[in-house]
């Protein structure tokens, strides 16, 4: 008979926890907020209401953010949670993604008749599991966070129900993903087994031979459990072996979806990935190093490459995603303070020109059936060329040209590389960017100089969409030409994180 | 210690051995004289009027679904009970929360028809 162990040890969780995740509440408040309004608001205004609510309890985040960024870096909730300026700057660049996301959903959700309150309740509650990411510092609090992002995302990607498509990325996304899941839970159970702890600082003093054996980071129980993790993480990233599944799932997922999933997910993972190898396992580096480097010349190889081939729009997006996020791998694989501080620069940069890019994708989509095809974009320039000067202002920015943002965010990536000894990273990036500018300059190849669709009516612009363009073609434009205020930020982040862990 | 074990490896064994045993003699000595009823699917319950694979209302399965999902919520209750002292009042307030998002949920199947049968 197993005796009922009841600890009497009193569990005092006290009003600075809840301080230190007040992002994250409020964004879960408004989850539920929304399905009450969902069913309470009539039918007529439930679009508009609900919209203008996803958007006030995103501003009431981001308000939050700001606070908790002053405040300073608080653990709580015991250790699962941290409010590093770390965190808060991924905290903040996913609540942009979402809110860029959901000034793009109205004309969406009209045209597909979606239930507006369900779509921003799932898109918001995968913000939610995001931003805990971004600050969970233990592997349960990580586990059950990236649960929460992905079971919203599966979901939102298969909402339009009556579009086989949008059904077959719901359902692609849902098997894989959740079998790169248990990868990543068995990998964390593994280290945990070896290390004797789930939180990443704990594990982080273990490694480095306090209040553990010796023999722990030689363990073969910790060598497997590090490649587990990788395999984990890469999937959510889509990391060449493992990106199979993002050309169908961006194709086929609603497009404001797309948008918000292709960057946020990505930040939140990586903010996490970035924690547990690049601080918590800083101890045992020659375990991970190889396969980081392995995986990133492999995904800026064949992101590259088969972006080249590709005829629709999403899916070149997906293709480019794929090698964007192998120069952030090359970042990572430097394990530098200038590389992470790279990695948290280039989120907030791609937020940008990424999700504008979608922007361009889901406008066209509205004004006609192919709209995502590349060949849609023929003429885009006669017909509608503002539409078509921001597309190429995306394009540039996402090929490294100068001096919209997405060059200084590469040139971090790499000089990072190269300053940390990695040169091979580097030249292979650059060499594969070389192969990018191809693909990305097609499209505007294709907008300026094709003119045979020149004489189709150019459709309205939804004002929503227009602000949203015009945010993200700042956003572009601007961290290009004055990145040093952001870049700051980026590295005042990374400073707090190596103070979390005590860093020199 | 694995010798404890042995006498649940016997049982095992015979368990098996008398079921496939028995089968085997169905088998072998049993007639076997097949009819159309005989080969029904429900043999000794109600003939069948069509074939069952049509489209059918699946109220029933969201019943169920639902039905799961706040059985599962409400089995969280049985650690919070057991750590009540320990947890102090935050415990309660978190209990409280974790109450009225469930509320919240019961409102929306509500309102959105989940729980009309009709």
């Amino acid at each position: 008979m197993i005796p009922l162990i009841v600890t009497t040890i009193p569990i005092h969780v006290t009003a600075a926890d809840y301080g230190a995740v007040l992002p994250e509440l409020v964004v879960a408040a408004g989850v539920l907020l929304m399905l009450i309004l969902d069913v309470f608001v009539p039918r007529a205004q439930r679009l508009q209401v609900t919209t203008a609510t996803s958007l006030l309890v995103i501003l009431l985040s981001f308000a939050a953010t700001l606070h908790l960024w002053t405040a300073g870096s608080a653990s709580a909730f015991y250790g699962t949670m941290t409010s590093d300026r770390f965190a808060v700057f991924f905290d903040a660049i996913i609540l942009l993604a979402a809110a860029l996301a959901v000034l793009l959903s109205p004309s969406y959700i009209a045209v597909s008749e979606f239930d507006p309150g369900e779509f921003y309740a799932l898109l918001l509650a995968s913000a939610v599991g995001m931003m805990l990411m971004a600050g969970g510092t233990s592997f349960m609090l990580l586990f059950l966070a990236l649960e929460l992002l992905s079971l919203s995302l599966y979901i939102l990607s298969g909402f339009e129900r009556s579009r086989p498509r949008s059904q077959e990325a719901g359902f692609k996304y849902f098997l894989l993903s959740s079998f790169a899941s248990s990868f990543l839970l068995y990998g964390m159970a593994l280290v945990y087994g070896a290390t004797g702890s789930t939180q990443l600082r704990v594990i982080n003093f273990c490694l480095h031979g306090l209040g553990c054996a010796s023999t722990v980071a030689s363990s073969p129980l910790l060598f497997v459990g590090i490649g587990l993790m990788v395999v984990g993480f890469a999937f959510k990233v889509s990391i060449v072996p493992f990106h199979m599944w993002t050309p169908d799932v961006y194709e086929g997922a609603p497009t404001p979806v797309t948008a918000f999933m292709s960057v946020t997910t990505k930040a939140a993972v990586f903010a996490a990935f970035v924690r547990v190898f690049n601080f918590s396992l800083s101890g045992v580096e020659s375990h991970w190093y190889g396969l980081i480097w392995a995986l990133a010349i492999a995904t800026m190889i064949v992101g590259n490459v088969l972006a080249l081939t590709q005829t629709n729009m999403k899916r070149l997006l997906a293709y480019s995603g794929i090698a964007h996020a192998g120069y952030i791998l090359v970042a990572m694989a430097a394990n530098t303070p200038a590389g992470i501080t790279a990695i948290a620069f280039y989120f907030l940069v791609y937020t940008f020109m990424n999700i504008g890019a979608f922007i361009i994708v889901s406008v066209l989509e509205s004004q006609g059936e192919t709209g995502d095809e590349i060949s849609t974009y023929r003429g885009l320039w006669q017909r509608n060329p503002e539409l078509a000067g921001a597309t190429a202002v995306f394009m540039f920015s996402l090929a490294g040209f100068p001096p919209t943002a997405g060059f200084f965010a590469k040139y971090l990536a790499f000089s990072a590389a190269v300053q940390a000894g990695h040169t091979e990273l580097a030249i292979v990036g650059v060499l594969t960017s070389l192969i990018s500018i191809f693909y990305y300059l097609r499209v505007v190849v294709v907008m300026f100089m094709q003119p045979e669709g020149a004489e189709k009516q150019g459709g309205l612009i939804p004002a929503a969409a227009q602000w949203a363009i015009g945010a993200t073609l700042a956003g572009t434009i601007g961290l290009g030409i004055i990145p040093t205020g952001f870049f700051n930020y980026a590295t005042q982040s990374v400073d707090a994180m190596r103070a979390v862990f005590g860093l020199p | 210690m694995v010798k404890d074990y042995v006498p649940l490896l016997i049982l095992a064994v015979v368990a098996a051995g008398f079921a496939l045993t028995n089968i085997g003699i169905t088998l072998v000595v049993g007639p076997w004289r097949p009819t159309r009823e005989k080969m029904d699917p429900y043999e000794s319950g109600m003939t069948e009027i069509q074939p069952p694979r049509q489209r059918f209302p699946i109220k029933f399965y969201v019943i169920a679904m639902l039905f799961l999902l706040f059985d599962i919520e409400a089995i969280s209750f049985f650690p919070w009970a057991v750590l009540l002292r320990p947890l102090h009042f935050s415990g309660f307030i978190e209990m409280f929360i974790f109450v009225v998002a469930l509320l919240i949920g019961y409102l929306y199947i509500w309102k959105k028809g989940a729980l009309d049968w009709e």
